[in-house]
């Protein structure tokens, strides 16, 4: 059961990334013009606070990215299920893959009732102590 | 009247095959040679391109920027603002040619470029060249012999990073307060909308000292970050979205510098009962209120995403508003009828799609629009259908910024549910109360949590009122001549004028 999950498109760009600048992490932005985007940066880059939600990994054995989102952020969003998926276009955030012409984006659909049974016993993850 | 599209016969602007970074007066190229295409979201074409800047870039400019500091901040206010107005009036005397070329980058109507980005940034320079003329330090008297002087200094030179909603406004709202405060700048345009503040910058060059102002272009993750992140600037200035702020707030926190932030938001907008006494005047203007969401295709910060209607006028208000949600002209951006054009970028495009998605996933059910707009001529634009979702504020609808023609509707059933859903947000940037009542207008605009609260009127951005945001919208105000302050340091001078010791030592 997981809370994220790539796309194998996602997962391919995540590589080609991984390759550039090293092992990555994605944290889940909200507000204005680039924003609502999962934003992808070099691991320890972004400094991960208490308050911030680790949803899980996403990719495989070969290349794994910690996905995080602020907690009240969290709150809005926990009864859906996300996929990081990828698009032709140009992010305008600090987000590692736009200069390839690609920008990651969550697709997202509902937990299934089973499903949210399984996740509501789960402790939520915070900060950086997963 | 339809304006020519750039590239075209009797098009007022064209474009040049490429251009370059702008650093100290001069246009440079980047120092690794390499460009990217920029596509235009009025129809999906590559039509110039632009340095694909690195940190080497920022570096020259930043070189540019602190060899040109100490002479500007030296330069009188009154030399400066004589700068600023002469921005001002060449802008004027390029309008037509800087709306066309706005509306050709980032897909807007020229409708709004010319009677809304360009007027209201023209005028932006002309408020900073009046405000910092009239601006006073202060002398204190702390006692018959002791003085406190407060001077204001320049921070020297900032940093500032632009988003690709209103390229040249947004520019503008950041470049005019930095200049008229004696700051050198380096400034990033966005990647999705480089080439009109470009054009802005051909025509404005001779006016600036070099290296007063220096445009470098460039992705993010290359070429923001490095300005962002550096030494070498004073203060940093964001306009985007939360993620990044807190990125730009932790560079800015290891070089111990201020920051400010515009980060989005996503604004009630409150419709009171008594709206609906009268069919009159006033009750059409709630009815324009309401569509405002779709102003500038739903890409503004403080875009009335989020409509409150009072449960008892619901049927009626709403049967108005979508009626006039449905008579929105869209299509041709360079058509002077056209009310919304393209969204920015494909990827904008697909990120509006998913929420229309996970809207109806939700349970919100869409009143009208939910689809792509496909334009006769412009298939490859980027054009969305303005929508109405109505559903409960906890939907992610409800919650997040989708940053297109798309709001989503609830009722209340009194003025305390009002206040509680309209604060029911991780943001407080915009928020707009429309009511015939004085007490009810007073009361909501002091409670909902807000940078500013539009009463009786939406989406008026003039200079000299303060925008900017509460809560995850972000730190700093806009728009105002205490943006001035952002843009100073305070020097203290504690002057004794008495002759004897004070007998400590």
């Amino acid at each position: 059961m997981n809370r994220v999950e790539i796309s194998p498109e996602a997962l391919l760009m995540l590589k080609k990334m991984q390759g550039i600048h090293g092992a990555l992490m994605f944290h889940q932005s909200g507000g204005c013009c680039d924003g609502s985007s999962p934003m992808c940066y070099p691991l320890n880059d972004f400094k991960v606070g208490q308050a911030d939600v680790f949803l899980g990994f996403v990719g495989d054995e070969e290349c794994r990215a910690p996905f995080y989102m602020s907690g009240s952020q969290f709150e809005y969003w926990k009864h859906t299920h996300l996929t990081v998926d990828i698009v032709p276009g140009r992010g305008s955030g600090f987000s590692v893959e736009a200069p390839e012409g690609v920008r990651f984006m969550i697709r997202s659909r509902l937990f299934e009732d089973n499903e949210w049974a399984i996740l509501e016993k789960e402790p939520v993850l915070t900060g950086q102590n997963h | 009247m339809i304006y020519s599209v750039p590239g075209t016969p009797g098009a007022v602007v064209n474009a040049k095959p490429q251009y370059e970074n702008f650093i100290g007066g001069k246009w440079v190229k980047p120092v690794k040679g390499q460009y990217f295409d920029n596509v235009s979201p009025t129809n999906g074409k590559n039509f110039t391109k632009i340095p694909r800047s690195t940190s080497e870039d920022i570096e020259l400019a930043l070189d540019a920027a602190h060899a040109a500091k100490d002479a500007w901040g030296k330069t009188s206010v009154a030399a400066r603002a004589v700068i600023l107005n002469k921005i001002a009036d060449r802008m004027e005397q390029n309008l037509e040619l800087l709306a066309v070329a706005e509306t050709y980058d980032n897909g807007k109507g020229v409708r709004e470029t010319l009677a809304a980005d360009m007027p209201l940034a023209i005028d932006h320079f002309r408020y900073f060249a009046g405000a910092i003329r009239a601006q006073e330090g202060s002398a204190g008297e702390l006692d018959e012999d002791t003085v406190a002087y407060h001077f204001h200094e320049p921070l020297g030179v900032v940093g500032q990073i632009i988003p690709w909603n209103f390229p040249i406004l947004m520019a503008v709202w950041k470049l005019a307060p930095a200049l008229a405060a004696g700051n050198c700048i380096v400034l990033k345009p966005a990647e999705q909308t480089p080439w009109s503040i470009l054009v802005w910058m051909e025509l404005m060059a001779d006016l600036l000292p070099p290296g007063v102002l220096n445009i470098v272009n460039g992705f993010g993750v290359e070429a923001g970050k490095p300005l962002a992140s550096s030494k070498r600037v004073a203060k940093i200035a964001f306009t985007g979205e939360t993620t990044t702020g807190r990125l730009i707030m932790q560079y800015a926190s290891e070089n111990i510098i201020p920051v400010t932030l515009e980060l989005g938001g996503k604004s009630p907008n409150v419709f009171m009962a008594d709206i609906a006494d009268k069919d009159d005047d006033f009750f059409d203007k709630c009815i324009e209120g309401f569509v405002m969401f779709a102003l500038n295709q739903g890409e503004v910060c403080t875009c009335p995403s989020r409509a409150l209607i009072h449960e008892s006028i619901y049927d009626k208000f709403m049967e108005r508003a979508l009626a006039r949600t449905k008579a929105i002209v869209q299509g041709n951006p360079f058509d002077t009828n056209t009310m919304i054009g393209a969204q920015a970028s494909n990827d904008q495009l697909e990120k509006i799609m998913s929420y229309m998605d996970i809207g109806v996933k939700e349970g919100a059910k869409i009143l009208t629009g939910g689809k792509r707009k496909i334009v006769p001529g412009l298939e490859d634009g980027y054009y969305v259908e303005p929508t109405i979702f109505t559903g409960k504020n906890s939907m992610r609808v409800f919650q997040e910024e989708i940053f297109g023609p798309v709001v989503s509707v609830t009722t209340f059933k009194d003025i305390d549910e009002a206040i509680a859903i309209s604060n029911d947000t991780l943001y407080g940037l915009g928020a707009g109360v429309w009511t015939r009542s004085v007490h009810d207008s007073y009361r909501l605009g002091r409670a909902i949590k807000a940078g500013r609260v539009w009463t009786n009127c939406y989406h008026a951005y003039p200079a000299h009122a303060a925008f900017g945001g509460y809560k995850a919208s972000g730190i700093g105000r806009e728009n105002h001549k205490m943006m001035l302050d952002h843009y100073q340091q305070t020097k203290n001078l504690l002057v004794s004028y008495a002759p004897k010791k004070l007998g400590f030592f």
